[in-house]
């Protein structure tokens, strides 16, 4: 067996970060490789650098047998090497072909576009690599399963004989997954090599020949896939056995905390994004919301907390209207909320810890003498208990939160939001791109607020998360509530289904 | 004895807090002490190139903002209302808002004061004073509240709105006091405020006012409010992170207005000064480009209260030294705000600086 | 007062508009904002004239005036992409640079910070088919040939941005670096270009006000002209076509404004207000709507 990829004692340290510590990486040709391990284990920077994204600090890449200096992705794709990002690498306001032929383009006369040639080679490699496709429609009007197609086009289209995928499935239902797994076994079939980068253990044992697992930017072992199991493969990605699994307080007293009666509303373009939301939450409850991101999950929550205007429909909490409450508002009667994209949404840089801990109470006593000087003193002394109770891993409470790491940051968020004693937690994503120590904490402090009588709204593209974690399941697709389950009485398949549109037997 | 504990020694005794401010202070206006030494390098590169000797006219500056009582006097005036304008653009600034229209601003409040100086008699000075200055601040406060509404509510940006209404300001205060409010004689301005009106000279026999009190003591205002108060915290949030600020239920649209009208006012209130302070009436074009200078001393200054300030009397010095310095040697005024330019220029990246100081450290 | 040789004016007092706002679209599509558009057109004015008056040849003057624009173009893009500094306040410290800096080199030359001498400027073409048609012809017939270039580089300005592989990837650039990057475009590179077209193009646009205009240089003389672009940039939708279309009622408002001074009706004062109500009118009426091409963040690669 030859071969196709030897990357020999790569070393890649970024400021404070070593990410890939002499890590030695084959791939054979013809084959579907793992590369298997945790949030943060450095897969995606090995990747990058393979991609001509990042120079490594040491080491060696050969592609056939050749060695090569990989100086920019433009050198990747002449040896035959593209890659299909985890954020998709896309052009919103450009079509299909236009960003498949981005960066070679055809021309007439070798100054005009030639778009006549571009659809025909185009259509010609949709054909060839049975990827279905509207050549002619702005990525932005597409679903994300079919722009993830477009990125594997462009990949194939510039003659990539090596496919490397980061993350694919994050963003598809279970039976788009699936269409993804034939889709790259047919490229097996067609002498491609193709290296697949995650962090689920299951999918990574159903399509891969052979795995490599990383843990903290150093090798742990490869393996062949007949020859380990999910116990094994988890072993080596954590160093220790993982729980999925929560043991949860079974539930007393059935009082309504959140209640949603036909919410609409609209997106930032000015289409429909919720079609009429029907939703309860029970105190001591977690409801999981599964769904396709993109399926009106970010509009409901920006609709609950008050930053989007509802079009019609209500909202109560405890009985009481809040439809048309301000965010301030909201906050004061007991929402809180773990926004999705901690860096954008839950936190602000350039404060400081204690600073961002109070905000959301900032104008209240015990914060705010008359609601106008802020308190330093009693600010001061919240923080630090806030940092003894949630572990936040911090100099001090004067550290500026862009210095700390990607879980402590968001240590800081739970902190904040959970100590409000609320009575009704939005949670969006909280554990994405978290490793597993702090995502179990997360979820382990999700849990100890059910247990205290919170009602907890979680939303999340994870359907393990959802699985381990809900007391009861309702699916999201195109703006509405499609269905609720009791985790007992479903499957995965089932949910799969109902995330797709599909009715349910 | 180890740093740690005489850290401590000196803690026990109360005065390090101070050290160790001051000099984490220091290191961070490094780049912008650079950033001047380099334009006064390249300004004398110009000065070079152009005929003329940038010790002569360098000296020549010193010796006109520091030399004298009068050159002194003069480098405070100047630096009063730069200080204003400088605060105004801080202020709009921390909000994330770019206030360029400071000018307009402090045009516009010197009207709005000069109006109500001239439009009143016989009233005592501790009413009439502060009259002046609340006209000059509304005055401003409208110039800033025009660009705050059309941003927060049609998403105008304030860069050109603000620009558009800096020239709109010029032209209308110009015309009232070529028609409506014109004083008899050649001169477009208006008449002697009264006298119930007039800020008094505190250096005498120069122009200092007691404007130059209100610039300091509102520099420490607007310090202790953005860092101490809810309000402050509301704004500085708003400007670095606009989507975790809302998430935090601020009300952004608020803090901007407010920040926005508040930085006008600031700006207003310079021009009520310079009005009641110093020249005792309105006149056409009294402002050699204040709302620039504050801008470029509000970067220098890092928007640090501390820093404007000192980085006013800097620009203050410039603007009375280059009257010496073109007297004695001339070379044209102008110069001066080449230098202010390349202030600007190298303060605007601090990569740049480092990037500088790399080259300079492998070189030497 | 409303005539055919208002319109006429109308088309010539929009040219350095137009100019400065398709720079302004040049730079806004990599995602550069570049505010000192002002203080590029107000040197190459200057510059242009100089070089006018060293040489005598207007054509000259026009290169100088490219040249002039072209540096700072480069200066602003050194130090928003390399050095990664604030867009606005770089495009305000080159505004800044360039009035003390005419005005100074004003003096040096000719001794006055108020005007320059006069010199050559270019001369008016008369186009002999396009002259002869009614109306039409007497408003775009005759005109100085930067008037007519600015007409050519309008459309040429279209056809690179939506017909030709640079102008797909000056889009891809502007609305996402990442993905052009990771498709092997130098990103670096193509917004040093386009920021120093955009000086380029507001180099043609000084070169007008002062050598296709009024024939010499005078302190302050693009007036706000390169905002009043910016606006017409955004009412535009950063769209070439757009932007010539919102520049030419800019520029008939500053047309109207001349005629009516000249008339004398209202106080001149008041008159010269109107480029500016008019800007913030349109931009109040027209902004909310209107969604960037790029959301100006500086890119890298880490």
């Amino acid at each position: 067996m030859s071969p196709a990829i030897q990357m020999k004692s790569i070393t890649k340290t970024f400021p404070g970060v070593l990410a890939n510590d002499k890590i030695d990486f084959i791939v054979e040709k013809g084959e579907i490789h793992g590369l298997l391990g945790e949030n943060g284990a450095g897969k995606t920077v090995l990747m990058s650098i393979l991609y001509g994204l990042f120079q490594p600090d040491e080491g060696q890449i050969y592609v056939n047998e050749k060695q090569v200096t990989m100086d920019s992705p433009a050198t990747a794709i002449g040896l035959g090497i593209g890659m299909v990002h985890q954020h998709f690498m896309l052009v919103p306001s450009l079509t299909v072909a236009e960003n498949v032929i981005l960066g070679r383009e055809p021309t007439k006369d070798k100054v005009l576009l030639d778009m006549d040639k571009t659809l025909k080679d185009v259509k010609a490699s949709c054909e060839r690599y049975n990827l279905e496709v509207d050549l002619k429609a702005p990525i932005y009007t597409l679903p994300v399963g079919v722009q993830q197609r477009v990125e594997i086009l462009k990949a194939l289209y510039r003659g990539a004989d090596i496919l490397i995928l980061d993350e694919p499935t994050s963003v598809l239902t279970p039976q788009e997954a699936a269409e993804l797994f034939r889709a790259a076994r047919a490229l097996k079939d067609q002498g491609k090599t193709v290296v697949f980068i995650s962090h689920k253990l299951r999918e990574v044992l159903w399509i891969c020949d052979r795995i490599t697992v990383l843990k903290r930017g150093k090798v742990v072992g490869t393996v062949r896939v007949e020859d380990t199991d999910l116990g094994e493969l988890a072993k080596m990605m954590v160093g220790r056995e993982v729980i999925y699994r929560f043991e949860k307080k079974p539930i007393n007293g059935r009082e309504v905390v959140l209640k949603v009666a036909s919410l609409k509303a609209l997106d930032d373009r000015g289409l429909p994004a919720l079609k009429g939301i029907d939703l309860e939450v029970y105190a001591s409850e977690i409801l999981g919301v599964a769904g396709v991101e993109g399926n009106g999950q970010s509009e409901l929550v920006e609709t609950l907390t008050g930053l989007r205007k509802s079009t019609e429909g209500r909202i109560l909490l405890n009985n009481t209207e809040i439809t048309a409450a301000s965010p301030e508002e909201r906050i004061r009667l007991g929402i809180s909320h773990v926004p999705e994209d901690r860096h954008k949404r839950g936190l602000i840089p350039d404060f400081s810890v204690m600073e961002n801990l109070i905000l959301g109470s900032h104008n209240r006593p015990p914060f705010a003498r008359q609601g106008v000087i802020l308190d330093y003193k009693e600010t001061s002394s919240y923080a630090r208990k806030l940092i003894d109770d949630f572990s936040i891993r911090t100099q001090s409470e004067e550290t500026s939160v862009r210095h700390l790491s990607g879980g402590t940051q968001q240590r800081v968020v739970l902190a904040r939001e959970l100590s409000r004693e609320p009575k009704l937690i939005i949670a969006s994503q909280p554990t994405r791109g978290l490793d597993v120590g702090a995502t179990e904490f997360v979820r382990n402090k999700i849990v100890e607020m059910r247990d205290h009588g919170c009602a907890v709204l979680l939303i999340s593209a994870d359907l393990d998360e959802i699985w381990a974690l809900s007391d009861r399941i309702a699916v999201m697709y195109e703006g509405k509530v499609v269905a609720v389950r009791n985790p007992q009485e479903t499957n995965e398949e089932e949910i799969g289904l109902l995330m797709a549109g599909g009715k349910s037997g | 004895m180890a740093e740690g504990t005489e850290e401590k020694q000196m803690e026990a005794q109360g005065t390090p807090k101070i050290r160790s401010w001051l000099k984490s202070g220091l290191q961070s206006i490094l780049p912008q002490i650079i950033a001047v030494f380099l334009a006064f390098l390249v300004g004398a590169a110009v000065l070079l190139a152009t005929g003329h000797s940038p010790v002569d006219a360098y000296s020549a500056m010193l010796s006109g903002a520091f030399g004298d009582i009068f050159g002194i006097g003069q480098t405070f005036t100047q630096a009063t209302p730069i200080i204003f304008t400088a605060l105004a653009f801080s202020f709009a600034s921390k909000c994330g808002l770019f206030n360029i229209g400071a000018e307009g601003q402090l045009i516009v409040g010197a009207f709005g004061a000069a109006l109500v100086g001239i439009s009143f008699s016989g009233l005592p000075a501790f009413v009439h004073i502060p009259m002046a200055l609340l006209a000059g601040a509304l005055a401003g406060g409208l110039w800033g509240f025009i660009p705050a509404i059309l941003k927060t509510k049609l998403g105008a940006h304030e860069v050109i709105t603000t620009m558009m209404l800096s020239y709109v300001a010029t032209y209308l205060t110009s015309y009232m006091v070529n028609y409506p409010f014109k004083a008899p004689g050649w001169v477009a301005q208006t008449v002697p405020i009264a006298m119930s009106a007039q800020l008094p000279r505190i250096l005498e026999p120069t122009q200092v006012s007691a404007s130059i009190f209100f610039a300091v003591a509102l520099a420490g205002l607007t310090h202790y409010t953005l860092q101490r108060t809810t309000f402050g915290y509301e704004v500085r949030a708003t400007g670095l992170n606009l989507t975790a600020a809302e998430n935090g239920g601020i009300n952004v649209k608020r803090e901007m207005i407010l920040a926005l009208v508040i930085s006008g006012a600031i700006a207003g209130l310079g021009g009520a000064g310079e009005v009641l302070g110093v020249h005792r009436r309105f006149i056409d074009g009294f402002s050699p480009g204040y709302g620039w200078d504050g801008l470029a001393v509000a970067l220098v200054g890092a928007l640090h209260p501390v820093g404007v300030l000192l980085a006013a009397v800097l620009f203050g010095a410039l603007r009375s030294g280059g009257m010496t310095m073109t007297r004695v040697t001339g070379v044209p005024l102008d110069i001066v705000v080449i230098l202010q330019a390349l202030v600007v220029l190298f303060v605007t990246a601090p990569m740049l600086i480092r990037y500088i100081l790399r080259r300079g450290g492998h070189k030497g | 007062m409303i005539n055919v040789g208002l319109f006429a004016a109308a088309v010539r007092m929009a040219t350095p508009i137009v100019f400065a706002s398709l720079g302004g679209i040049f730079s806004e599509r990599v995602g550069i904002i570049n505010v000192g558009l002002e203080g590029m057109m107000l040197t190459s004015a200057f510059s242009g004239v100089a070089i006018t008056f060293f040489t005598g040849n207007p054509w000259l003057g026009v290169l100088a005036a490219i040249l002039a624009g072209g540096l700072l173009g480069l200066l602003h893009a050194l130090l928003t992409v390399k050095f990664i500094g604030n867009q606005i306040v770089s495009g305000t410290g080159i505004n800044i640079f360039a009035l003390g800096f005419t005005a100074y080199m004003s003096q040096v030359l000719w001794g006055s910070r108020g005007a320059s001498e006069t010199v050559q400027g270019l001369n008016v073409v008369a186009v002999p088919l396009l002259q002869d048609i009614p109306i039409i012809g007497e408003i775009i017939g005759t005109h100085t040939p930067l008037v007519y270039l600015m007409l050519i580089i309008t459309v040429l300005c279209y056809i690179v941005l939506f017909r030709t592989p640079l102008g797909l990837r000056i889009r891809a650039v502007g609305e996402n670096p990442a993905a052009s990057d990771t498709a092997g475009i130098d990103v670096f590179r193509i917004k040093y270009e386009c920021v120093m077209i955009s000086g380029m193009l507001a180099g043609l646009g000084g070169a007008f006000l002062s050598l296709g205009h009024l024939n010499l240089f005078a302190w302050g003389m693009t007036g706000g002209r390169g905002f009043i672009a910016l606006a017409a940039m955004i009412f535009g939708k950063w769209m070439p076509f757009g932007a010539f279309g919102a520049s030419l009622l800019f520029g008939f408002a500053d047309a109207l404004q001349m005629r009516l001074q000249a008339l004398g009706l209202l106080p001149p004062q008041i008159i010269l207000t109107i480029p500016y109500v008019v800007t913030i009118a349109v931009l109040a009426g027209v902004v909310g709507r209107a969604a960037p091409p790029s959301d100006y963040k500086p890119y890298s690669k880490e």
